[in-house]
């Protein structure tokens, strides 16, 4: 067992739960998605202009893109901590996700409620 | 020390040789690595996906646009590696939270689970593509 100050950092529990809760949100969002467009009609461009332009899909949307800004970041952080050593480098990669998914949500906001 | 021990050579460095072909993966790994590639995989395309998204849903000429590019078979390729990515992340994912939860970890079930996974992903995305195209 390793030594460790408590004070100054947490062990990443939060981190590692809201990987977990947005997985499930995301898993349920896409079910709903799945069931909303495999249905039956061809998607052609009225039916799916009609299904974003729902209250409910858009909210849901959102949901699902929040998740998986929360997600991917915990995700891409894991994947830089464990292959790339150099702390610079992995600094720079690190805010260039934080980059991309600020810029992601920031679009899906956009397309969403154009 | 039994002499009838035959010790291995140590410590053993990691070749790219050694990696590729001396150490094998059981299932549970391969579900386990595809899962961290395929995650990657959707981060670096979800640009992308967003584009097509945004295009297809500001007009008919968009839609029709990013209809006519799923054609493509570069474009349809790289589609179905993202689709089965995001089917395999889903089903591997779905695996691992009953991994937390303690449910399937004795070696048996956590190798047929192993199975279970990388069949129902590639079916999921087989069946995905003949819907889609």
């Amino acid at each position: 067992m390793v030594e460790r100050v408590v004070t100054g950092a947490h062990f990443g529990l939060r981190d590692w739960l809201a990987q977990r809760i947005t997985a499930a949100i995301m898993a349920v969002y896409t079910v709903i998605l799945l069931v909303a467009l495999v249905g039956g009609v061809p998607i052609t461009y009225p039916v799916w202009k009609d299904l974003f332009a729902q209250g409910w899909i858009r909210v849901a949307t959102l949901l699902f893109a929040v998740s998986l800004a929360w997600h991917s970041w915990v995700g891409m952080r894991d994947i830089l901590m464990d292959y790339v050593k150099p702390a610079g480098a992995r600094l720079t990669l690190e805010v260039a996700v934080l980059l991309v998914i600020a810029g992601t949500l920031g679009w899906t906001v956009q397309i969403l409620w154009r | 020390m039994s002499n009838a021990t035959i010790r291995k050579p140590r410590p053993k460095y990691l070749s790219l040789h050694a990696l590729l072909f001396e150490i094998r993966l059981p299932l549970p790994g391969w579900v386990s690595i595809l899962h961290r590639i395929s995650g990657l995989l959707l981060f670096l395309a979800v640009l992308w996906l967003l584009f097509m998204l945004d295009r297809s849903l500001s007009s008919e000429a968009g839609f029709e646009s990013v209809r006519r590019a799923a054609g493509l078979p570069l474009v349809k390729i790289s589609l179905l590696l993202l689709v089965w990515a995001y089917c395999h992340h889903f089903c591997a994912g779905i695996r691992f939270l009953f991994l937390d939860l303690d449910k399937g970890v004795d070696l048996a079930t956590a190798r047929l689970t192993s199975v279970i996974v990388l069949v129902a992903s590639i079916a999921l995305t087989a069946w995905l593509g003949v819907k889609l195209w």
